[in-house]
């Protein structure tokens, strides 16, 4: 049992933010990794990353937006309730290492996988530059962290109503353009956002990270679940990941595999709203 | 001594089960077991060999004509208490060991007629003394104050853990998973051992003083290393052989193209069959393929049939007398209605736009010479290509040995597999004070199997924990 200590809502409320007590997996847990959730006893397994980790307080901070019956139990969650099972921390922590120029790119929810990730490239000795992005001004989240982990920060919004009007990729075109010096790329978002970051970059040949978000179930490598294919071979991103080199990965068989239970997902989430009187 | 001729001559007593039509479309377990009746009756049978060869086909070495005389005497609770001198979980033995290539196979009786029902016996000792109400815990010595940690709950691990504890040894295990039991929790299904079965084994255990902590990856949360820095004096690691295999063939990660591990991992595990007063998923197919002859493949095909289908097939590369799986579960699959396809091999998965499967490309078989495992050879035959419409497919070829903990130990022996290097008498590895058994030392085998290595493994450890004074 975990206790919840802390609950935010953010980004017009459909973000919501815990803190939640795990001083095992505080201590533990390095940028990029992740956690496996199970809210309940009827609930499913599900994979969340660490927007951060407080290893003297042993508090863990989860960032997630309700997509679907999951989320949206998880957020009937209160300051004080318990969450039935975390297990952690899992997959293989980023890879850091003093680069030079690097460029985070984060999109929606993506920025809470990202932020963890710009400190700590940050505090390796890098010159970062982080672009983030959201549909609109609303659902921005994290800015004020993002700009502090960052030595330059720029903003895009769909529809312009912050920041620049366009998408990250448009900001991150003009950044390599540029500064020609850029050393690496990290990508993290919506999938169809990290096929176009890498899609941008690949002309110039810049190696570019990104975090998946593959389905998965036991999240130790022993189901299979999450695989991936990455460079033409078959890769678990629960083992293996969660980040890989985004110009070898196949995002479009991502998307279908991501895509396998709508159906049932629907049907899982009508029912709560059902129950929920909504 | 009743003399050999007065011996009445009693048919082996068959196990009352549920009817195939009705049991293919729920998850109730199949055989009833027996009623006292028919246990007794049963249990007469045994001609209580001065020198039992039963007892050297258990890998736990169950003192099966003592127990099987004490049901035959009408004492079950006293029967139970037998069994449990050497075997911690009876209830899931007695319905998942393959009772007719171990004890079962060396009964004398079995020579001229059918060896005696062990398996069923001692299946109906454990649930006769749970139905009571009242499991009798053995008598727990004073604290050795040595500390054991056993990684994994599953066979070997639960069997280790039960062992210690009567030594007198504090053990705790860690698991992964949000349950104990490892594989008798995540691979097979309800249908073939209730996992309130499993819950009422673990529960023993737990009276007895094991302690089980839940969601600890070891390797990730902690390592080996950090558990002997917390002050275990020794480690036990019994994590199977978690690692599925696939056939790297194209299309393989389709959707609708499970792992035997997702998909019994989702439905027994997760419940999905359950769906959706339970929220995990499954893909729920009319049309299924299920790869491979083993138990596990068994278990697959059955579960797609109660989860609907109307079609399911049992693909496997060879004939039927090679087939992996206990004959009685390849009995049971054939009754409710899973279709068998022997020399056949997928050789590619078709899918459609959205990505999902809908048909497989085969080639046809045929048996060569043996090979080193001793099976003649599966060849395929050249041009002989079909393909069949599928829309959800489980691949249930075998398993590997999962580095995740392996990994993170240093200097500890591995072979080229990735499975631990251990001795099989009593599962040391290359590190002083680490031990290791069943599925991870051996590569996939049985529940017994791991029982047994656990078994030893005990006998070993509490030797060494003795030895250090």
């Amino acid at each position: 049992m975990f206790k919840i200590l802390d609950k935010r809502e953010m980004a017009d409320n459909t973000v919501c933010h815990f803190k939640i007590e795990a001083p095992l997996i505080a201590k533990k847990a390095k940028p990029g990794q992740f956690v496996v959730l199970r809210p309940n006893e009827t609930g499913e397994r599900i994979p969340l990353t660490m927007a951060s980790t407080d290893q003297e307080r042993g508090t863990i901070d989860i960032i997630f937006q309700v997509v679907g019956k999951t989320t949206a139990l998880l957020r009937t969650f209160n300051k004080g309730d318990y969450i039935l099972d975390i297990i952690g921390p899992l997959g293989r922590p980023t890879h850091l290492e003093k680069l030079g120029t690097v460029i985070c790119v984060g999109g929606g929810t993506g920025i809470a996988v990202l932020y963890p990730i710009t400190k700590a490239l940050k505090e390796t000795g890098n010159h970062v530059i982080s672009i983030i992005g959201a549909r609109t001004k609303d659902l921005l989240i994290l800015e004020e962290e993002m700009r502090n982990a960052s030595d330059e920060l720029f903003i895009t919004t769909d529809d312009g109503s912050y920041g620049r009007h366009g998408f990250v990729t448009d900001a991150l075109k003009d950044l390599i353009e540029e500064r020609k010096d850029v050393k690496l790329v990290v990508g993290i978002g919506p999938v169809l956002m990290m096929k176009f970051v890498c899609k941008t970059t690949e002309p110039y040949g810049v190696k570019t990270m990104v975090s998946l978000n593959a389905i998965m179930v036991d999240a130790t490598g022993m189901c299979g679940a999450c695989r991936v294919t990455v460079g033409g071979k078959t890769r678990f991103c629960c083992v293996d990941g969660p980040e890989f080199d985004g110009h070898q990965v196949d995002f479009d068989e991502l998307m279908k595999r991501q895509a396998a239970y709508l159906k049932q997902e629907r049907q899982s989430y009508d029912l709560f709203l059902e129950e929920h009187g909504q | 001594m009743a003399k050999k001729e007065k011996r009445e001559k009693i048919p082996r007593q068959p196990m009352p089960e549920q009817d195939p039509k009705e049991r293919s479309k729920n998850f109730n377990e199949v055989p009833y077991g027996y009623t006292p009746e028919l246990a007794q009756r049963e249990a007469k049978r045994c001609l209580q060999c001065k020198k039992p060869k039963c007892i050297e086909g258990c890998p736990v070495g169950v003192k099966i004509p003592e127990f099987i005389n004490l049901v035959a005497e009408g004492d079950f609770l006293g029967a139970a208490k037998k069994v449990k001198e050497d075997n911690s979980l009876p209830a899931i033995c007695g319905r998942v060991c393959p009772q007719e290539t171990q004890c079962e196979a060396l009964c004398v009786l079995g020579k001229k007629e059918e060896p005696v029902a062990i398996g069923r016996l001692e299946r109906f000792v454990a649930d006769y003394e749970r139905a009571q109400g009242i499991v009798e815990l053995p008598e727990i010595p004073p604290s050795t104050g040595k500390r054991v940690a056993a990684v994994g709950s599953g066979p070997a691990g639960l069997t280790l853990a039960g062992d210690l504890v009567k030594w007198g040894h504090q053990v705790t295990i860690f698991e992964a998973l949000h349950k104990p039991g490892g594989v008798l929790v995540y691979g097979i299904p309800e249908f073939r051992l209730p996992k309130a079965i499993v819950e009422a084994e673990v529960d023993y255990l737990k009276r007895m003083g094991v302690e089980i902590k839940y969601n600890y990856v070891i390797g990730k949360i902690l390592t080996v290393d950090e558990l002997f820095e917390m002050g275990y004096d020794a480690v036990f690691l019994g994590v199977g052989a978690g690692l599925p295999v696939f056939m790297n063939i194209p299309g393989e990660n389709l959707c609708g193209i499970y792992s035997a591990n997702e998909y019994l991992t989702r439905s027994n595990l997760m419940k999905a069959y359950l769906f959706p007063e339970y929220d995990t998923p499954i893909a729920k197919g009319r049309n299924v393929a299920v790869i491979g002859g083993g138990n596990v493949a068994m278990d697959s095909a059955r579960t797609a049939l109660r989860l609907g289908a109307d079609n399911v097939y049992i693909v496997y590369r060879r004939s039927k007398t090679e087939l992996p799986a206990r004959a009685e579960e390849v009995h049971h699959a054939e009754e409710e209605g899973v279709q068998f396809k022997f020399l056949t091999n997928p050789v590619r998965f078709i899918g459609n736009e959205d990505g999902w499967v809908v048909g497989m490309e085969c080639i046809q078989m045929e048996l060569g010479e043996p090979d080193d495992s001793g099976r003649r050879r599966p060849v395929p035959i050249e041009g002989s290509n079909f393909t069949m419409d599928m829309d959800l497919v489980v691949i249930a070829v075998g398993t590997g040995a999962n580095p995740v903990i392996t990994s993170t130990i240093p200097n500890l022996e591995l072979n080229k597999w990735g499975y631990i290097v251990a001795d099989p008498e009593t599962g040391k590895t290359s590190r002083e004070g680490i031990y290791a058994g069943g599925d991870i030392v051996t590569g996939s085998a049985t529940v017994i199997l791991a029982m047994g290595a656990g078994r030893n493994s005990s006998k070993a450890i509490h030797e060494y924990l003795m030895s250090k004074g």
